[in-house]
């Protein structure tokens, strides 16, 4: 099956044990619009993979047909070894979801909301958890106060909280860091570096941000228009458009100006060595 | 092929039902004004037909034999008005703290969230009816424990029908966003001409009849009736109502679960209170 797909997120990765995510013909349609349109890739464990794409280019859409919020119209999807359509329970005890547009309650205190997360997905020592992770993410002076009195930063840190506290072998996040300033943006993406290596979890994040994706991912997959692109390492594809920076190569995507085949640079080159002096020169 | 990938049971879990059991306890401790309009529209209600029952006792034979007749029908009806509110409003919350979509990528399964919401309404309930019955007996010389044995039957009784609309008003909510709210206020009221609450169903139109009977609710006060006013238990409609229920509940279930489909298939979880 996975020979067959036409991108492989396995290029600079070496599976330890097979793929944390795998995908095969994935499409969604709504109405007469095809969000997603048959994209199949595959995640290998221990890796960070990106979707990256402008607005409308089927990353949210992807992420919620791997967590099963959304229904795929067709496709197969096989997370941590589990078939999604059939048994995704089995797999979301083990993965964690974050999101700037998914709010925890707001009226209950952070440790009331990780207190209640911890025994959703069945954590062990529940106190000693949420003890660490406070520790870890200095969660301890808002502790004991409501979610919803929080700032921006400090709820993107209760986010990480509850996202980190299952231990999770896959960490699905949808922009994490948005609308968050450089400073925290930066704190939060480090805490996800620490944590992938501390645990050797797999993550996928869907992102507009640039530097988050350079910094942060093995692999990017490029989506416009609910299809896959383009696919690689950051430093790849920006060696592959001939591009500065992934910023450069993401714009050329996003307005379709994607890097010319190789019979397409070929006929180019043609048209040019056909045009004699003098005609150039009248242009 | 694993064996994980050959089944998709995963064991029940009592502890994912404790935790969001827990998460609407601690909403109902955070917040003084939602713990107060659990019992505060109750407590008005008994107290107006309660001063109207003692009215009527004075100025009517039929209401002088039948004392607590309608005290009785009020604390009823507001057992099942309040079950369905607490189990659509618990789910409304979800809804309204824009939570839904994390509770649904976590390992807890419908089955277990619809138990907890039904928890939930008894609690809601008992909340809100049991200051209404203790003015009910200070006051008015109604002690709903005259109901005896039957008290729990009928409460169970209603408790499932306002499960039963709950489940079809958070599925309407599902596919319908906020915009369904209203329903949690109105839907039940829409049977209420046909609930026999306050009149026996005998008054009711020939044609209307068996269609207040399709309900369990005309069954459950008819039975109340039976016992306030005749001295003797009903057990046919006690029997019917609950047969009613269950036929209820399962279509309850059967709506929740569309919609549910419907949201999926629509892409409309994730933007769940947006």
């Amino acid at each position: 099956m996975h020979e067959e797909r036409a991108f492989s997120v396995v290029n600079n990765i070496e599976p330890t044990n097979g793929y944390a995510i795998a995908v095969s013909g994935l499409r969604k349609v709504f109405g007469t619009v095809a969000a997603v349109d048959g994209i199949s890739f595959d995640v290998a464990r221990g890796s960070t993979t990106a979707l990256l794409g402008g607005n409308g280019a089927g990353k949210t859409t992807t992420i919620s047909m791997l967590l099963g919020l959304i229904k795929p119209t067709t496709g197969d999807i096989h997370v941590l070894g589990v078939d999604m359509r059939r048994a995704r329970h089995k797999a979301l005890a083990r993965m964690n979801f974050e999101s700037p547009y998914v709010d925890l309650p707001k009226r209950l205190t952070v440790r009331e909301n990780l207190r209640v997360y911890g025994r959703l997905y069945g954590v062990k020592n529940l106190p000693a958890r949420i003890a660490e992770l406070a520790d870890e993410l200095a969660l301890g002076e808002f502790l004991d106060r409501p979610a919803g009195t929080l700032s921006a930063g400090q709820k993107t840190r209760v986010g990480l909280a509850k996202a980190f506290i299952n231990k999770p072998e896959l960490l699905l996040l949808d922009e994490p860091t948005a609308s968050l300033d450089p400073d925290t943006a930066d704190w939060v993406r480090q805490h996800f570096s620490n944590y992938k290596k501390q645990s050797g979890a797999t993550i996928l994040l869907a992102s507009h941000n640039m530097t988050e994706v350079e910094r942060l991912a093995d692999n990017v997959i490029m989506m416009n228009k609910g299809r896959i692109v383009d696919q690689g390492s950051p430093r790849a594809l920006i060696t592959r458009y001939g591009r500065e920076n992934l910023e450069e190569v993401f714009i050329d995507i996003a307005r379709d100006r994607r890097k010319p085949s190789r019979e397409e640079e070929g006929a180019a080159v043609d048209e040019l060595l056909s045009i004699n002096p003098s005609e150039e020169a009248a242009q | 092929m694993s064996a994980n990938e050959t089944s998709d049971r995963v064991a029940f879990s009592v502890g994912r039902i404790g935790a969001m059991i827990q998460r609407y306890l601690f909403l109902i401790r955070s917040s003084w004004p939602r713990m107060v309009s659990m019992f505060y529209w109750p407590t008005l209600q008994i107290l107006i037909w309660g001063f109207i029952q003692q009215f009527l006792i004075q100025h009517s034979s039929f209401f002088a034999q039948a004392a607590g007749v309608l005290v009785g029908a009020v604390l009823l009806w507001d057992v099942m008005f309040r079950g369905q509110l607490g189990f659509s409003l618990s789910f409304f919350e979800e809804i309204w703290s824009r939570n839904m979509g994390h509770l649904l990528v976590s390992p807890l399964r419908l089955s277990e969230f619809i138990i907890a919401l039904m928890v939930m309404s008894s609690i809601r309930t008992l909340i809100a009816v049991i200051p209404a019955a203790i003015i009910a007996y200070l006051i008015f010389d109604f002690s709903i424990l005259n109901l005896g044995i039957m008290l729990g039957a009928f409460l169970f009784s209603l408790l499932m029908f306002g499960w039963a609309v709950g489940l079809v008003v958070s599925g309407l909510a599902l596919r319908y966003g906020q915009s369904a709210e209203e329903l949690a206020w109105a839907l039940l009221f829409l049977l209420a001409p046909i609930a026999a609450v306050y009149y026996p169903v005998s008054i009711l139109p020939n044609w209307l009849e068996p269609i207040a009977f399709a309900f369990p609710l005309a069954h459950v006060f008819e039975g109340l009736r039976a016992i306030t006013m005749e001295g003797h238990i009903e057990w046919g409609h006690l029997v019917w109502s609950f047969g009613l229920n269950a036929v209820y509940i399962g279509l309850g279930v059967a709506v929740f679960l569309y919609f549910f489909e419907q949201a999926r298939e629509r892409g409309m979880l994730l933007q769940l209170g947006e």
